[in-house]
C-alpha cells in the first residue's frame, strides 16, 4: 500500500544528540537548523570498522507496488525510498547523529531572517548517463515538484519556497515565502533527489542520479537490481559491488527468505517472531527507536469531540503501557499526546507522562455533562500493522471508565482517502520527524491539510509562525515546549505509542558501530552505508 | 428419529465419526457461553502465555484466552460457512436445474449470466463488492452465496443435463408433469449424488475463502473470533515450529473431514450400490 | 459430427466475446463505484485538493465516465493497452512477462495434478470403502481444508527451513535460467497441486461410483468383466461431464485464483498485479488482467462443455 505519510524528513529519530561522535565526523559548526556548513573534509563519509569492498547485498522488503515509478514526486515506501536513496544524492543528508551534513551541496548559508538560503555546489560531479552536475540541474529536480500541474508528494513540504534560482553557475538560490530555520533539513527529503535535467526539464525516466549505484533493472513491484557506481564521487561509502531488491509483502515470507539464506537483510520484522528470531545466531536485529507513533485521531469539530473534556476522558482511558507490551511487544515507548518523540532536541521534559486512570476519565465525561459515552472507531491495519488489535484493546480498557467504543474495521484499500481525517475518530500513524517544526506544521497546523484531527488552537499556530522563523535556540526551545503541552492537554490527538522500527539482518553483512538513530536501515542509506562482512 | 438412529448404528465407522463431528461442533456452537471459561474478547492475561491449568491452549497475542476463542470460533465460523453454503445451493441447484429442464433461452440467459459473472476472478469479485457495500457478516454471506452459486449452477446444469435427455424425464414430460414436478421428483434425485459431493466440498471452500478475504483484510470483522482470522494472525509463527496457528486450522480440517465422512456415506447410500 | 462441434465452438467463442465484453464493463463500473479514485490512492494520505486535481487532469480523469470508457475500448480494439495511470509503463509491457509466469506455474501444477487426481479418483473407485480409498481420501480432505498460506507455510518450513533442498522464495529473475525456475517453481506448485487434487479427485470418485450402480454396468459386470475394466472402458466415458467441468473450473483456478501463492511465494504473477491496481484504483491495468482472466475462464469453459457434449451420443443429437 502506498497509503504512508509523506512526511518528508523521514528522519527521525530517537536522538540521545551523539555529541562525541558528532565532534569526530567534525567539521559541522553548531547545531542542526541554525547551523552553517562551512565545508567538510572529504573523509567525512568514512566509517569506523574496516569496510570490505566487493561482494552482493540482497534485500528483501515491504514496500514495493507494482505502481512504483522513477518519478521522486511518486515515491511513497519504503522499497523507493531505499533503492533509489543509492542511485540519487539530495543537497543535503542527514548524517548518522541526525544533523545536516552537505551531501551534493558543498555548504550553504541562509539570511539573518533564514528568509533566503545560497546552496554552493560540489563541483565535477558526474550523473550516471555522463552529464556533470549543474546548477540548473538543481533548480529543473527542485521545479519537478512545484507549479500548479505538480503531483509530487513533496509539493507540501516545498510550499514555503517562492523561487528558486541558479547563481553563478555553481550556486542554486531559495527564497521563502517566510523564514525557516529548519530548511537544510526540507532539502534532505527523500523525494528532493536531484536528476539531471534536459532543456531545463528534470528527465526523470532516464533513472540517472549521481548516487553509488546506477540501475540495472527495475521491474516495479518486483526487484531491482543495483550496480556499483565505479566513478562515485563519494568515498569511503558504497562498497558493494552491486545490490538487489527484492519486494516482499508478506511478513512471513520475508523472514523465511532471510532464514534460508535468500537475502541478508529485512525490514518489518513480525514482532510476534522476534524472540523466536533471536534465537538464531546467525541473525541480528536491528532496531531504530521511535521511528513512528500511532496516533488515535478525534476531530475537534466533530459533535463527540467538540468538547475538550470528552478528548481527556479519551486520553485518560488507554492503557498505554499494557499496549505497549501487546501490541508492540515492548519494541516502543509511551507517548504522551503530542508528536515529539522521546530524546528529540526540543522535548518537554517537565510534563508529566500521562497515565491510565479510568476515575480521572469519568471525572471529565462527568465534567462534560455526561454519564457514558457511545463512540464509533473506524480501524484499518492500513495505519500501522496492529492498528486493528490496537483499537480492540483500546475498547476493552476503555469500558471500565464508561466509555464504549465500537471498532469497526475498515478495509486497508482506500483508508487514507475516505475514512482518515473525515471520520470522528480513526486510527493513524505518522513518522517521527526530526524537526519540531515540521510535525507541528503538517500535523496540527491551523488548514494544514494533513491537520487530522481539525484542532484550531489560536496561541498555538501562533507560536508555530513565530518560532519556525526564530534562529536563537533557547527561546525557539520554549515556544516548542509550549506547544507540546497544548497538544497533550487540549489537542485532538491521542498518541499512545512511539514504535521502533525493526529490522533484521544476517551476519553476512556488517556495518559501522553506530547506525542512524533515524529512518528505518541505517536511515534508509543501508546500501551505500554498509559492506560484506 | 429412531430409525435415523438405526441407520446410524448400521452406517460405516467413518460416517459414525462424521456425525459425532458434527455434533460436537453444533453443540459448541450452541452452547459456547456455557462452555468457554473466558469471554471471546476478553482479555485475560498478559499476550502469548502459555498453556497451562488457567489458559487451557494460552492466550493469543493481545491476552484473550484460546481455547476460549476457539469455541467461539465454532458458532462464528460454521455459523457463516454454512449459512452462505447453503444459500448457494438454494440459489445455483435451482437455477440449474431450471435451465437444465426449460433449456432454450433460459437455459442461454441464466447460462450466459453465470459465464459473465465467473469470468470475473472470485477474490477480485469480493473484493470490489464489499469495498463498496463493507464488510458485515451479512454482506459477506451475501457476496459469498452469490459468488458460490454459480459453480454450483454449473455443475447441477451439467449433470441435469446428462438427465434430462434420458427416457423418464421425457416420460414425464410427456404426461404433462410441472416443472417443479420434474425438478424435484425426476431430475433431482438423480443429480442428488455428485451434488452431495460438492456441498461438503463448497462447505470447506467458504471457510477457505473467507481465510482468504481475511489475508486482503476483508474477513469477518474483529474482535470477533473465526478461525480463519486466528489461523491468519499466527500463520508466521509456523516457521518457527510452533503449533499455536495449527489449532484452528486443524478444527476446520477435523470438521471438513468429518462432513464429507457423511456425504461419502450418503452418497454411497444413494448409489445403490451394494457391497 | 465434427461439423456440429464446430458450429458449437464458433457459437460458443462468440458468446465468450460478449461475456468479455460484459466483464470490461461491469469491471469498469465496479472500480468506478469504488470509493477513491487512483489521485487519492497512489498520494494516499499525502493527497491535498491541489494535487489529486493536478492527478486527475494529467490523467484525464476529469473527463466524464463514458468518454473514458469508450476512448479505452476504442484503443484496445486496435490492440493498444495502453498505458498505467500509476507509472506511465505500456501495459502490454507490465503484463506480457507476468502473464508468462502465471501461465508456467499453472501449466506445472496443471501437469502434476490433473493425472494424479483423475489416478487417484479411479484408483478409489476401484477400490472403493478399502482403507485405501480412506486413507487417500481422509489425507486430501485434510489438505484441502487448510488454506492455501497455511499449507505454503508449512511446505516452506519443512523443505526450506529444515531441509534445505528448495528455495523459500520464487521471485525470478528476468534472466533465469530453465532450471532455476524449475527449482524455484517446485514449492509453489505443489502447495497448488495439494489444493486443487482434492476436489478434482473426489468427483472423479464420486461420478465413477455413481455409473457403478446402472444397469449396463451390472451387465458388464454379469458378463465377467474385470473391474478395472469396467471403470476404464465402461464407466469413465459417461463419467466425463462432471469430471471435464471441474477439471475445467480448477484450472481456471490455477490461472486466476492463485494470489496468495503469489504473495507467499514472492512469484512475480499477474494476481499481484492485479490486486494491486485495485487498490490503486488503476483501471486500464484493472481491466487489461481482468480480460485475461476472463478469457482463460470462457476458453477452458468452452471446451469442457465442447468435450461433455463430444463425450455424451445423447447430447450430440438431441430429441434424435
Amino acid at each position: 500500500m502506498s497509503d504512508k505519510k509523506n512526511n518528508s524528513i523521514q528522519t527521525m529519530f530517537d536522538g540521545q544528540l551523539q555529541r562525541r561522535d558528532f565532534l569526530k565526523l567534525g567539521a559541522m559548526a553548531g547545531m542542526a537548523g541554525a547551523a552553517f556548513s562551512l565545508g567538510l573534509p572529504l573523509n567525512a563519509w568514512a566509517q569506523e570498522g574496516t569496510p570490505k569492498p566487493g561482494g552482493v547485498l540482497r534485500l528483501g522488503l515491504a514496500g514495493g507496488s507494482t505502481s512504483d515509478s522513477l518519478d521522486p514526486g511518486s515515491w511513497s515506501d519504503t522499497f523507493t525510498f531505499v533503492g533509489f536513496s543509492a542511485v540519487y544524492n539530495s543537497l543535503v543528508e542527514i548524517a548518522v547523529d541526525g544533523t545536516a551534513i552537505p551531501e551534493l551541496a558543498e555548504s550553504w548559508e541562509a539570511s539573518p531572517d533564514a528568509r533566503v538560503w545560497t546552496f554552493k555546489l560540489r563541483q565535477d560531479v558526474q550523473f550516471h548517463n555522463g552529464q556533470t552536475l549543474t546548477a540548473e540541474d538543481v533548480v529543473a529536480s527542485v521545479e519537478h515538484h512545484l507549479g500548479e500541474k505538480s503531483t509530487s508528494a513533496a509539493k507540501t513540504v516545498l510550499g514555503d519556497v517562492a523561487t528558486v534560482k541558479a547563481k553563478d553557475g555553481n550556486s542554486v538560490v531559495f527564497e521563502l515565502r517566510s523564514g525557516n530555520a529548519d530548511f537544510p533539513f526540507v532539502m534532505a527529503d527523500y523525494h528532493l533527489v536531484i536528476m539531471p535535467s534536459k532543456d531545463g526539464v528534470a528527465d526523470w525516466r532516464a533513472g540517472s542520479g549521481t548516487g553509488g549505484y546506477r540501475i540495472k533493472s527495475f521491474e516495479p513491484g518486483v526487484r531491482m537490481a543495483l550496480e556499483r557506481n565505479p566513478g562515485y564521487w563519494k568515498s569511503g561509502r558504497a562498497h558493494f559491488d552491486s545490490a538487489e531488491l527484492i519486494s516482499i509483502s508478506d511478513g512471513a515470507a520475508r523472514i523465511n527468505a532471510l532464514i534460508t539464506g535468500e537475502v541478508d537483510v529485512i525490514n518489518k520484522v513480525d514482532l510476534k517472531t522476534i524472540n523466536l528470531l533471536k534465537l538464531n545466531p546467525n541473525m541480528v536485529i536491528e532496531e531504530t527507536k521511535g521511528a513512528q507513533h500511532y496516533t488515535f485521531p478525534m476531530l475537534c469539530d466533530s459533535k463527540e469531540f467538540a468538547d475538550n473534556n470528552v478528548r481527556m476522558a479519551m486520553k485518560h482511558a488507554i492503557d498505554r503501557e499494557a499496549m505497549l507490551g501487546s501490541v508492540l511487544r515492548g519494541y516502543g515507548t509511551v507517548g504522551n499526546d503530542h508528536p515529539l518523540q522521546p530524546g528529540h532536541r526540543f522535548l518537554n521534559t517537565a510534563l508529566e507522562q500521562r497515565i491510565y486512570d479510568p476515575e480521572k476519565a469519568r471525572f471529565y465525561l462527568r465534567k462534560a455533562g455526561l454519564e457514558s459515552l457511545n463512540v464509533r472507531l473506524q480501524a484499518s491495519d492500513a495505519a500501522y500493522s496492529g492498528a486493528v488489535d490496537a483499537s480492540v484493546l483500546f475498547k476493552e480498557q476503555a469500558r471500565v471508565a464508561g466509555i464504549n467504543i465500537d471498532v469497526v474495521r475498515e478495509p486497508a484499500d482506500g483508508f487514507f482517502s475516505n475514512v482518515w481525517n473525515k471520520q470522528p475518530f480513526t486510527t493513524s500513524f505518522w513518522y517521527s520527524s526530526l524537526t519540531a517544526d515540521r510535525m507541528f506544521s503538517i500535523g496540527y497546523a491551523k488548514g494544514a491539510s494533513w491537520n487530522e484531527t481539525h484542532w484550531e488552537h489560536q496561541r498555538f499556530n501562533e507560536l508555530l509562525n513565530s518560532a519556525r522563523g526564530e534562529l536563537n535556540e533557547p527561546l525557539r526551545s520554549e515556544m516548542y515546549n509550549e506547544m507540546q503541552q497544548l497538544c497533550r492537554d487540549e489537542g485532538g490527538a491521542l498518541i499512545p505509542l512511539f514504535a521502533n522500527s525493526v529490522a533484521a539482518r544476517s551476519k553476512r553483512v556488517a556495518h559501522g558501530p553506530e547506525t542512524a538513530p533515524y529512518g528505518e536501515l541505517d536511515g534508509l542509506r543501508l546500501i551505500e552505508r554498509w559492506w560484506q562482512a | 428419529m429412531t430409525r435415523l438412529f438405526k441407520e446410524l448404528l448400521r452406517a460405516p465407522l467413518s460416517a459414525q465419526f462424521g456425525f459425532i463431528v458434527i455434533a460436537l461442533y453444533v453443540l459448541l456452537a450452541v452452547l459456547a457461553p456455557v462452555l468457554a471459561p473466558f469471554g471471546e474478547t476478553e482479555i485475560v492475561g498478559d499476550g502469548f502465555a502459555p498453556w497451562d491449568g488457567q489458559f487451557l491452549l494460552g492466550t493469543d497475542n493481545l491476552g484473550r484466552d484460546m481455547f476460549s476463542r476457539l469455541i467461539y470460533g465454532a458458532r462464528n465460523t460454521v455459523g457463516i460457512a454454512f449459512t452462505a453454503t447453503l444459500l448457494a445451493f438454494l440459489i445455483g441447484g435451482l437455477a440449474g436445474l431450471v435451465a437444465a429442464l426449460k433449456s432454450g433461452w433460459v437455459d442461454q440467459g441464466l447460462s450466459r449470466l453465470v459465464d459473465i459473472l465467473m469470468a470475473i476472478p472470485q477474490l477480485i469479485f469480493a473484493l470490489l463488492i464489499l469495498s463498496v457495500v463493507g464488510t458485515t457478516a451479512t454482506s459477506l454471506i451475501l457476496v459469498i452465496a452469490l459468488l458460490d452459486s454459480t459453480r454450483v449452477f454449473r455443475l447441477t446444469r451439467a449433470v441435469a443435463m446428462n438427465v434430462v435427455v434420458q427416457d423418464f424425464v421425457e416420460a414425464a414430460r410427456l404426461r404433462g408433469e410441472g416443472l417443479w414436478w420434474l425438478a424435484t421428483r425426476e431430475v433431482l434425485p438423480n443429480t442428488a449424488a455428485p451434488l452431495i459431493a460438492e456441498f461438503g466440498l463448497r462447505f470447506c471452500f467458504v471457510f477457505l475463502f473467507i481465510s482468504a478475504l481475511s489475508f486482503l483484510g476483508l474477513g469477518i470483522q474483529p474482535p470477533t473470533a473465526d478461525w480463519g482470522s486466528m489461523v491468519r494472525d499466527n500463520a508466521v509463527l509456523i516457521t518457527f515450529g510452533n503449533v499455536t496457528p495449527l489449532l484452528p486450522a486443524l478444527a476446520v480440517a477435523v470438521l471438513t473431514v468429518g462432513v464429507n465422512f457423511v456425504v461419502d456415506w450418503m452418497l454411497h447410500k444413494s448409489s445403490g450400490l451394494k457391497e | 459430427m465434427v461439423k456440429s462441434i464446430l458450429l458449437l465452438l464458433v457459437q460458443r467463442l462468440a458468446l465468450g466475446l460478449l461475456s468479455l465484453f460484459a466483464v470490461s464493463v461491469i469491471i469498469f463500473l465496479a472500480v468506478g463505484l469504488l470509493p477513491g479514485d487512483i489521485a487519492q490512492a497512489m498520494l494516499g494520505q499525502a493527497a491535498t485538493d491541489e494535487t489529486v486535481a493536478a492527478f486527475r487532469a494529467q490523467l484525464g480523469l476529469d473527463q466524464p465516465p463514458l468518454m473514458r470508457f469508450m476512448h479505452w475500448i476504442g484503443n484496445f480494439l486496435q490492440g493498444d493497452l495502453g498505458v498505467s495511470l500509476a507509472n506511465q509503463r505500456q501495459i502490454s509491457e507490465l503484463v506480457g512477462a507476468r502473464l508468462g509466469n502465471t501461465l508456467t506455474l499453472a501449466a506445472m501444477a496443471a501437469l502434476v495434478s490433473v493425472p494424479l487426481a483423475l489416478l487417484l479418483g479411479m484408483l478409489a473407485a476401484l477400490y472403493r470403502n478399502s482403507w485405501f480409498d480412506r486413507a487417500l481420501n481422509t489425507s486430501a480432505l485434510s489438505a484441502v481444508s487448510f488454506p492455501e498460506f497455511f499449507v505454503a507455510y508449512i511446505l516452506i518450513m519443512l523443505f526450506s527451513v529444515k531441509l534445505n533442498w528448495f528455495p523459500s522464495i520464487s521471485n525470478l529473475a528476468p534472466d533465469a535460467s530453465f532450471g532455476e525456475v524449475f527449482e524455484r517453481s517446485v514449492l509453489p506448485v505443489a502447495t497448488l497441486s495439494l489444493v486443487v487434487i482434492a476436489q478434482m479427485m473426489r468427483m472423479t470418485r464420486a461420478a465413477l461410483i455413481n455409473l457403478l450402480a446402472s444397469p449396463y454396468i451390472e451387465m458388464a459386470r454379469l458378463k465377467g468383466i474385470s473391474q478395472a475394466r469396467i471403470i476404464f472402458r465402461h464407466a469413465l466415458p459417461n463419467a466425463l461431464a462432471p469430471i471435464v467441468n471441474v477439471v475445467a473450473l480448477n484450472l481456471a483456478y490455477l490461472v486466476v485464483g492463485v494470489v496468495v501463492v503469489e504473495v507467499v511465494f514472492v512469484y512475480p504473477g499477474l494476481g499481484q498485479l492485479l490486486v494491486d491496481s485495485v487498490a490503486k484504483r488503476d483501471i486500464p491495468v484493472v481491466q487489461a488482467c481482468s480480460l485475461i482472466f476472463a478469457a482463460t475462464y470462457v476458453v477452458l469453459n468452452t471446451l469442457a462443455d465442447v468435450l461433455a457434449i463430444a463425450s455424451n451420443p445423447r447430447l450430440m443429437h438431441p430429441k434424435g
